[in-house]
């Protein structure tokens, strides 16, 4: 067991936890956010994508005790007061059907605008379906989800 | 996942010594591979040593005609670092092509040549590129540091510091991925270099990465797609299984040969 500090949705939080624990267990088992899914828990499938240090990652791919000092971000930090604008995005774009990887896919869709936007790219409808490659969504609702990620960027 | 004991050194010597002192230690650079493979109870070390916290251990310089890539810098540093793209963007393809997104913000450079899967995208570059892998004891050659499948000339506990790669001539790299996994079902990387031409394939040969001779000689002459597209590819020593035959490699390899000289 270690004890292991982060920063979780702007709150500092301190556990002690088994050196194996991944990330997803650690956030939705120690600190009951359970908004971050575990769909495959082989990091294939995207539904458990949080952002550590400002980046996305596969949070069942990242043991927790690596993350001591470290800013983690998930689905439930995102909105600030008000639903975040990728948030807004996918419910006019009725960009979920089942629900179940929409946490992954928006924190992904987000990690994507702010790369391109911070390296100066435009983020094409081509281009939001390739940096998808790491998001499924098996109701295969993807059209709406890449028209809710696509209408989010010209927001954010 | 079985229990295990995490050490984060910050020097390289805390780390041999957090390596020796554990029963079936392995070394963790961005754990992509090897956590997935300790969920999957294939492995189980008693202890895992990660690397990155270790100074001057990630990072991008450019120096005397050689790139200088810190073993736990992560492919998407590398796929975003301008440096490379300037001096052999071929390594930014390759680099943004593993993996996605999420996958490439922890995946390391180090970890994916120390791992050598048969079908990871690096070793062909590393190959192709004559690039040097420098240890915390020495200076490999790669041609000397590939030795099979998941098979390298690191001795135990050795730990992979750096990557020095001469900058090529021309070079890219040609990937036919597998659908589901994205790795490479073939990957071929063409590279004109101070010392000649090198072709090497990945995701194809049942020792995994090597280079094709054949290509070597005909790019070697004529440096063109069709040059490439001559030569007669033999599908002996090649992987066959569900996703496709020895014969089917041997002509992807063609294929991604023709695409790769194509786009220098």
């Amino acid at each position: 067991m270690t004890s292991i500090k982060m920063t979780v949705n702007g709150k500092s939080v301190e556990k002690e936890v088994a050196d194996q624990t991944l990330l997803s267990e650690f956030l939705r088992e120690n600190l009951r956010l359970t908004g971050t899914h575990v769909g495959c828990d082989t990091s294939q499938c995207g539904a458990c994508t949080v952002h550590v240090n400002g980046k996305s990652v596969k949070s069942c791919t990242t043991l927790a005790v690596s993350l001591d000092g470290a800013e983690v971000t998930t689905i439930e930090g995102v909105a600030n007061g008000e639903l975040h604008p990728m948030q807004v995005a996918f419910n006019d774009n009725h960009g979920l059907q089942c629900g179940f990887c929409t946490p992954g896919m928006i924190m992904s869709g987000i990690d994507m605008v702010n790369r391109y936007k911070a390296s100066g790219q435009e983020l094409t409808s081509d281009a939001i379906r390739h940096e998808l490659e790491g998001n499924i969504c098996r109701c295969t609702g993807y059209h709406n989800i890449v028209k809710s990620i696509q209408d989010a960027a010209a927001k954010m | 996942m079985y229990s295990t004991t995490y050490h984060k050194p910050a020097s390289i010597e805390d780390a041999i010594a957090a390596l020796n002192g554990g029963e079936d230690t392995k070394i963790l650079a961005g754990g992509q591979t090897l956590i997935a493979t300790m969920k999957q109870h294939l492995a189980a070390p008693s202890d895992l040593v990660d690397i990155r916290a270790i100074g001057g251990m990630s990072g991008i310089s450019a120096a005397g005609g050689a790139l200088t890539i810190g073993a736990a810098t992560t492919h998407a540093e590398v796929a975003s670092s301008a440096e490379v793209k300037s001096l052999c963007s071929a390594l930014c393809d390759l680099a943004g092509g593993i993996g996605d997104p999420a996958v490439r913000h922890q995946g390391t450079i180090g970890g994916s040549l120390a791992n050598n899967d048969p079908a990871a995208d690096y070793p062909a570059a590393i190959l192709a590129l004559g690039a040097t892998i420098k240890t915390n004891t020495r200076e490999i050659a790669a041609l000397d540091f590939f030795d099979g499948l998941f098979t390298t000339a690191l001795e135990e506990n050795e730990i992979i510091v750096s990557i020095s790669i001469p900058v090529p001539q021309k070079a890219a790299y040609a990937k036919f991925p597998q659908p589901a996994s994205r790795f490479a079902l073939v990957g071929v990387f063409v590279a004109q270099t101070d010392d000649g031409v090198r072709v090497a394939v990945t995701g194809a040969g049942e020792d995994g990465v090597y280079r094709h001779q054949g290509l070597e000689e005909a790019l070697g002459s004529n440096w063109s797609a069709s040059a490439a597209a001559g030569v007669p590819i033999s599908p002996d020593g090649l992987m066959s299984d569900l996703h496709g035959t020895a014969a089917y490699r041997a002509n992807l390899i063609g294929v991604m040969a023709k695409r790769a000289v194509a786009a220098t």
